[in-house]
């Protein structure tokens, strides 16, 4: 039960077919990585599992332990602890960083409870600290003229600070430098444990090396064509998809 | 069935849409004429000059036209025969709430605005229909020599200082609805402030409407002396009914050489009043007008505060932020007029457009070929919510002549469904993914308000989106 699972999920955008039956399981206390060429629907199956209105879901179904969400408001799966690091963050002008991690965290309280502001502010610093990140981003907008790896980093921060269960990471290496990446990995090392699943979607093995993963999934089409263990990412590396797909 | 959120909305969006029975005293009946003018003459007992001025105005108001050739037709929709112009229980204001009679005091009780006196005002001023009910100003304010009273007061108190510039800023035939005003004008604040005086506090008024098929039109006239500092704000709320409502208001201002004036206004009319506002300010040597308006409610406002930059080195700023709800239409904006070197001003405008609702900005700025290093800075956004909302941009700037400044910048936006699902997907719904998003599209605004005024806009915007989504 404690597992998000996605089952012969078909979805497309207009009439365009985009994930053909696509299966997977994450469980709990497990890190999976997908690796796929451009355009095999990575980040179509992220934002499907998030609710995107783009996206039709024809057949199949997600089950966040064993509850089905596909019927459910995006800001409703998020509640129940699903997250996307997304691998565009939009830039949303005039809402600070404090303000708006902080109106995702009340969104969690019972209603009529109140976000206590001091214990907010103190374990907001504790986790930018620990990324990095520089206390005056609390009062920058959101997104709005970070750099790229910035916004990566602050993608991380919303998370630490949200407790996901399950966490699906879209590209979070992509624009890091090496500094970058290693404080972002032991930012997402920091979140692992028996009670949260991530699946980590990346084309560079390297990342990998850092966030050292139970399960490889090669994507293709809008299917996973080949599961593997971590060394599977190494000989994608090295030889391509082309012998994938092949087979 | 209507869920619990729903209902606490609805109590919290109608804060004003309450009303009490009244007995009022004193009735001009329905409709406007010479005899309605007498009435309204008697009964405050007005100077003679007032009367002849009162007459002057209702002449140059029946022969002026609508504006419909470039303002909306929705105007012809006021019956003017059908407005109640005077209504009152009695023409003198009380200088203590406990002196207020008990059916008035209990309006402004809701209204929270004694508390509001207690905590942050330097003095209060609250109009129920005609005539200010209260109107008081702390000892401390007053023993510096700033006289904050109604307009029929400061008119007969203080004769030397309002004759000099009552009607000289905006006259009596600036518009049709200027004119109504002067010709019916009741209420209103007279404000003057000594030189050098500095008034740390705000000085408020409160405009409220109880009556049906009612016209308001108070008229304010605020002077700074030289060197002299004064913020004024004013907010007002009326029952919602299901006829029209007119507001008519015309407000002056006058900044004496190195004067400072911030008048902050929070507009928040029930969806059936026309709120037709001519608001002008005159700006002498180094001295400063800023207007800082927001509009929330109203079925129709038309209001372009502005500055005429009189002296040397005046400056002139309008800062507003307009929120077009469903049916609603705020065609607002701003009037800068440079009348002498080196003046510089300032125009911020920013709109919300959600459902039905229509947001329309109309600048003006001259600056003249004679005059020498003049600046202007306009910027203009618009946000659409939905695919039927709507905004429309007009402005004039005529400038002429050399070594002028003038930066124009306009945009629209609208609320991105990308951005939306980002939020969501934080756990936030959408009708809060939209008031953060609205709120921080004039956050740099709405900075600009005190606190209290801050909080409330912000309550009112998440309202708004609460009722707009789902
Ligand atoms: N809104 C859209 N309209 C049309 N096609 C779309 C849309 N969104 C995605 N697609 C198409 O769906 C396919 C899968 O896109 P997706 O972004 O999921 O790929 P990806 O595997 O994440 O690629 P990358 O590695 O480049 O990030 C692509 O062919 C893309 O062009
Ligand atoms: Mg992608």
């Amino acid at each position: 039960m404690s597992t998000l699972s996605i089952c012969n999920l078909h979805a497309s955008i207009g009439d365009k077919p985009i994930l053909r039956g696509l299966t997977l399981e994450i469980p709990k206390g497990q890190v999976h990585a997908i690796m796929g060429k451009n355009g095999s629907g990575k980040s179509t199956l992220a934002k499907v599992m998030a609710g995107h209105p783009d996206y039709t879901v024809n057949s199949g179904d997600v089950l966040l332990d064993g509850e089905s969400i596909l019927g459910m408001e995006p800001d409703q799966r998020a509640r129940l602890g699903l997250f996307l690091a997304f691998q565009y963050p939009m830039e949303i002008p005039g809402v600070t960083i404090a303000n708006f991690i902080r109106a995702a965290v009340q969104s969690r309280l019972p209603q009529g409870e109140e976000l206590e502001a001091t214990d907010y502010y103190a374990e907001i610093y504790s986790k930018m600290d620990a990324l990095s990140i520089p206390r005056s981003f609390t009062s920058r907008s959101v997104n709005e003229g970070f750099s790229g790896g910035e916004k990566k980093r602050c993608e991380i921060l919303q998370m630490a600070m949200l407790q996901p269960k399950y966490a699906v990471l879209d590209e979070t290496d992509s624009g890091l430098d090496i500094d970058a990446l290693k404080i972002v990995s032991s930012g997402v090392n920091s979140l692992r444990g028996p009670e949260v699943g991530m699946l980590v979607i990346t084309h560079y093995q390297r990342l990998l090396d850092y966030i050292v993963p139970d399960k490889v999934h090669v994507m293709a089409e809008g299917q996973i064509v080949l599961s593997g263990e971590k060394d599977l990412a190494l000989k994608l590396e090295s030889e391509g998809y082309d012998w994938v797909t092949a087979s | 069935m209507k869920t619990d959120i729903q209902s606490q909305i609805e109590a919290d969006r109608s804060v004003g849409d309450f009303r009490y029975d009244i007995d009022y005293a004193y009735d001009a009946g329905v409709g406007l004429s010479e005899a309605t003018i007498d009435y309204i003459c008697d009964v405050k007992k007005d100077p003679q000059w007032v009367r002849a001025f009162r007459k002057e105005a209702y002449r140059k108001f029946l022969a002026m036209p609508m504006p419909t050739h470039w303002a909306t037709k929705d105007l012809e929709n006021i019956v003017f025969e059908n407005i109640r112009y005077y209504l009152s229980q009695g023409q003198a204001p009380k200088r203590t709430w406990e002196e207020v009679p008990e059916d008035v005091k209990r309006t402004f009780e809701r209204l929270g605005i004694p508390e509001q006196e207690r905590k942050f005002l330097a003095g209060v001023e609250a109009q129920f229909d005609s005539e200010a009910a209260y109107s008081n100003i702390k000892a401390a304010v007053g023993e510096q020599g700033v006289i904050f009273v109604g307009s029929a007061e400061g008119l007969k108190d203080h004769p030397e200082i309002f004759k000099k510039w009552f009607g000289k800023v905006i006259p009596t035939g600036d518009n049709k609805f200027s004119a109504l005003n002067s010709a019916a004008f009741s209420g209103g604040s007279f404000i003057y402030v000594p030189p050098g005086v500095k008034v740390s506090h705000p000085l408020q008024a409160y405009f409220r409407i109880n009556a049906q098929n009612f016209g308001q039109f108070e008229r304010t006239l605020i002077i700074a002396d030289e060197g002299a500092e004064v913020t004024y704000m004013e907010g007002c709320t009326a029952p919602k009914f299901e006829t029209a409502t007119l507001h008519s208001a015309v407000v002056e201002l006058v900044a004496l050489k190195g004067a400072k004036i911030q008048y902050i206004t929070v507009q928040n009319w029930s969806s059936n009043v026309f709120n037709l506002v001519t608001k002008r300010g005159l700006a002498h040597e180094d001295a400063e007008i800023k207007w800082i308006d927001c509009n929330i409610g109203s079925r129709l406002t038309m209001k372009y505060p502005g500055v005429i930059m009189k002296g040397r080195r005046a400056r002139g700023e309008v800062v507003s932020i307009a929120l077009a709800g469903d049916g609603q239409h705020q065609d607002t904006g701003a009037k800068m007029v440079h009348a002498a070197d080196e003046t510089t001003s300032n125009i911020i405008s920013k709109s919300i457009s959600l459902g039905s609702g229509r947001s329309t900005y109309r600048g003006m700025v001259h600056i003249p070929k004679h005059l020498k290093k003049c600046k202007n800075n306009t910027e203009c956004d618009a946000l659409l919510i939905n695919a039927q909302s709507r905004t429309d941009t007009y402005p004039a700037i005529t400038v002429r002549g050399q070594g002028h400044s003038v930066q124009h910048e306009a945009s629209v936006s609208q609320i991105n469904a990308e951005q939306i699902f980002y939020m969501q997907q934080r756990g936030l719904s959408e009708a809060a993914a939209m008031s953060l998003a609205v709120n921080g599209f004039v956050n740099d605004l709405v900075q600009q308000f005190p606190m209290e005024y801050s909080v409330e806009l912000k309550r009112l915007i998440d309202l708004e989106m609460e009722g707009s989504v789902g």
